[in-house]
C-alpha cells in the first residue's frame, strides 16, 4: 500500500497529471488564439469582406502603388546599408579583442530600446526647419524631412541592430581558426573574407537580413514622424494603411494591411525553414 | 585565443572605424541632439513641461500599461513556453512559428486588427460589451496591444532556459519527497527567475515606447488614453519642438535605465546558468 502510494507521488512529482496537462495546453493555446491568431485571421477576413474586386482595386489604385513602390525603395536602400554595417561590426567585435567592446555591443543594440517616435523626432531636430544640422544642407536642394532621405534615415535607425546582432554571436562561436588557416596558406585579407568568413556565416546573414527587411517594410512610428504623410509621395505602405483607416475606408485599409501581413507570414515561414534546415549554421540562440 | 593570435587577422582598423563612424552618424549624434536641444531650454522650463498634467498623465499611462502588460506576459508567456517545451500536441510547430508573429507583423497592421476584434462590434468585443466590458478605445485596449507586442520577448527568453533545465534536478527533488508544487516553487521557479525577469524587462521596455499598435485601439483621449509617444507626435504637429523634445528626453532616460537593467539581468541570468549546470553535475554523478 505504502509503496504504490509513493510510486504514485513520485510520478506526479516529475510531470503533471493528464488532466492538468490538458488544462495547461488549452490555456496556452486559447491565449495564443485570442491574441495572435484571431488578429491575423481578421486582417484577411476584413480585407476580403467586400469581395475580391474591391480588394484588387484597393491595391492597384495609384496612391496604393506609390506606397508600395516607396516602401520597396526605402527598404532597398536601408537593408543593404545595415547589412554592410552588420558585417563590419561583427568582423571587428567577433574577431578581435579591444577595450570597450561590451559598451560597443550595447550601443549597437541601443536603437531597439528607443521608441520609434523618438527615432523619427531625432532627425526632425537635426534636419527640420531650424534644426541644429539644417545648416549642412541649407545650400543644397536636398530635402531630408518630409522626403525620401528622412524616411530612409528613420528606417535605418529602427533596423540598425538586426544584422549585427545575428552575426556577432555567430562569428564569435566560429572563432578565427578558419581565417588563420586561409591566411597561412597565402590568401589575402579580402580573399579570406569572401571565400572563408562569408560562406561560413551566409545562413546567419540571410536570417538577419530577413528580420531586418520585415521591420524595414513594416516600420510605422519612426517613418510616420518624418514622412509628412503626403499622399502618393511620402506615404509608405503602413502609413497608407493608417490614412485609409482614418478615412473609414476599412476594406482598403485591410487590403493593404493584408499584403503586409502576407509579408510577415512569408518572413516567419522562411525564418522557420532556416532554423530547421540550417540551424547548425545560425547563432546559438536560434538553434532548435 | 590570445590577443596576438586574434589580431593577426587583417581589417581591424577598417572594420572598427567604419562601425564607429556609422554608429555615430546614424545613432549617437542624432540621439545626443535630443539632450542638447533639451539643455538649451534650461532646467526651469524642462521642469515646467514635465510636470504639466498632460505630460505627466501620458508618461504615467505609458509606464503603467507597459508594466501591467509585461506582468501579464510574464505569466502567460511562461505558461506558453512551458507547454511548448514539456508537452506534445497537434499543431505545435505551427503555433511555435506563430509566436514570433508580433516581431514580423507591422505594428500598424496589429493595431487595426486588434481594434477590429476588440471593438464593440468585433468578433471578441461583441461578447464582452453586453457584460459592460469595454476594451477598444480605453486604457484596457492599450494593454491588449502591448500584450500582443510583448509576448515573444518573454516566450523566447524563458523557452531556452526551460529546455536546458536538467530534469534530474526535478527528479532529485521528487525522490527527496517534494510534491510537484514544491518542486515547481523551490526548484524550477528560482532557476527560471533571471530569464523571466529579463523577458519581463524586454517586454516592458518595448511597451513603454510602443506607438503603432497602440494608437488605433487606445482612443487617444488626453489625460485618459493618450500615450507618451503620441503626445510627442501631437507636440510636433503643433510645432512645439520644446515640448516634444522634453517628453522624448524623458523617454530616452527611461529607455537607458531599462537597457542597463536588462544588461544586468542578462549577466545575472548567464551566471545563473553556469551555476545551475555545475550544481546539476553532482546529482548526475550520484545517479550513475
Amino acid at each position: 500500500m505504502s509503496t504504490t502510494l509513493s510510486v504514485k507521488a513520485n510520478h506526479s512529482a516529475v510531470t503533471e497529471s493528464a488532466g492538468m496537462r490538458q488544462l495547461l495546453i488549452a490555456g496556452a493555446l486559447l491565449f495564443l488564439l485570442l491574441f495572435l491568431l484571431l488578429p491575423l485571421i481578421s486582417v484577411f477576413f476584413e480585407a476580403l469582406r467586400n469581395g475580391i474586386g474591391t480588394y484588387a482595386e484597393a491595391l492597384t489604385e495609384p496612391d496604393a502603388l506609390a506606397a508600395i513602390k516607396l516602401t520597396l525603395i526605402a527598404a532597398g536602400i536601408s537593408v543593404p546599408l545595415n547589412l554592410v554595417f552588420g558585417v563590419a561590426a561583427a568582423w571587428a567585435v567577433a574577431k578581435f579583442e579591444f577595450r570597450g567592446k561590451t559598451l560597443l555591443i550595447t550601443l549597437i543594440d541601443l536603437p531597439f530600446s528607443v521608441s520609434p517616435v523618438v527615432a523619427g523626432l531625432i532627425y526632425i531636430l537635426m534636419f527640420g526647419e531650424s534644426g541644429w544640422a539644417a545648416g549642412l544642407i541649407a545650400d543644397t536642394n536636398i530635402q531630408i524631412i518630409f522626403a525620401l532621405p528622412g524616411i530612409v534615415l528613420a528606417t535605418i535607425f529602427v533596423t540598425f541592430p538586426f544584422v549585427a546582432r545575428e552575426l556577432i554571436p555567430l562569428m564569435q562561436e566560429q572563432g578565427t581558426d578558419d581565417e588563420q588557416a586561409a591566411l597561412s596558406l597565402g590568401a589575402n585579407g579580402w580573399q579570406t573574407f569572401w571565400h572563408v568568413t562569408l560562406p561560413n556565416v551566409r545562413w546567419g546573414l540571410l536570417y538577419g537580413v530577413l528580420l531586418c527587411n520585415a521591420r524595414a517594410m513594416g516600420e510605422f512610428g519612426a517613418v510616420s514622424v518624418v514622412s509628412g504623410h503626403i499622399r502618393g509621395e511620402t506615404n509608405t505602405m503602413p502609413l497608407h494603411v493608417e490614412i485609409l483607416y482614418n478615412e473609414y475606408n476599412f476594406a482598403a485599409a485591410f487590403a493593404m494591411a493584408s499584403v503586409l501581413a502576407s509579408l510577415a507570414l512569408l518572413t516567419l515561414g522562411l525564418k522557420s525553414l532556416l532554423e530547421t534546415r540550417h540551424g547548425e549554421a545560425l547563432s546559438q540562440s536560434h538553434k532548435h | 585565443m590570445t590577443f596576438t593570435s586574434r589580431s593577426a587577422l587583417p581589417g581591424f582598423h577598417l572594420a572598427l572605424g567604419y562601425t564607429l563612424v556609422y554608429l555615430s552618424l546614424i545613432v549617437l549624434i542624432p540621439l545626443a541632439g535630443v539632450f542638447f536641444k533639451a539643455a538649451e531650454l534650461g532646467l526651469a522650463e524642462i521642469w515646467a513641461i514635465l510636470r504639466s498634467e498632460r505630460v505627466l498623465s501620458a508618461l504615467t499611462l505609458s509606464f503603467g500599461t507597459a508594466l501591467i502588460a509585461a506582468a501579464l506576459n510574464a505569466i502567460f508567456g511562461t505558461l506558453v513556453a512551458w507547454v511548448f517545451v514539456r508537452y506534445d500536441f497537434p499543431g505545435k510547430r505551427l503555433f511555435d512559428t506563430m509566436i514570433d508573429l508580433p516581431f514580423a507583423l507591422p505594428t500598424a497592421v496589429a493595431g487595426i486588427a486588434l481594434t477590429a476584434l476588440y471593438a464593440g462590434n468585433g468578433w471578441v468585443g461583441q461578447w464582452l460589451e453586453p457584460l459592460g466590458i469595454k476594451i477598444a478605445f480605453t486604457p484596457v485596449g492599450i494593454i491588449i496591444a502591448l500584450l500582443f507586442i510583448g509576448l515573444p520577448f518573454v516566450v523566447r527568453t524563458v523557452e531556452p532556459v526551460l529546455r536546458d533545465m536538467e530534469k534530474e534536478l526535478e527528479e532529485a527533488a521528487a525522490s527527496l519527497g517534494a510534491s510537484r508544487w514544491q518542486t515547481i516553487r523551490l526548484v524550477l521557479l528560482p532557476s527560471l527567475l533571471p530569464s523571466l525577469l529579463t523577458g519581463f524587462a524586454l517586454a516592458f521596455a518595448r511597451g513603454v515606447g510602443e506607438y503603432g499598435s497602440v494608437i488605433f485601439i487606445a482612443g487617444n483621449l488626453p489625460y485618459v488614453s493618450e500615450i507618451a509617444p503620441l503626445l510627442i507626435v501631437i507636440r510636433l504637429e503643433e510645432f512645439d519642438y520644446a515640448g516634444a523634445t522634453v517628453v522624448a528626453a524623458a523617454m530616452l532616460v527611461i529607455a537607458f535605465v531599462m537597457l542597463f537593467v536588462i544588461n544586468s539581468l542578462q549577466a545575472w541570468s548567464n551566471r545563473h546558468k553556469v551555476r545551475n549546470q555545475s550544481l546539476a553535475l553532482p546529482v548526475q554523478g550520484a545517479k550513475q
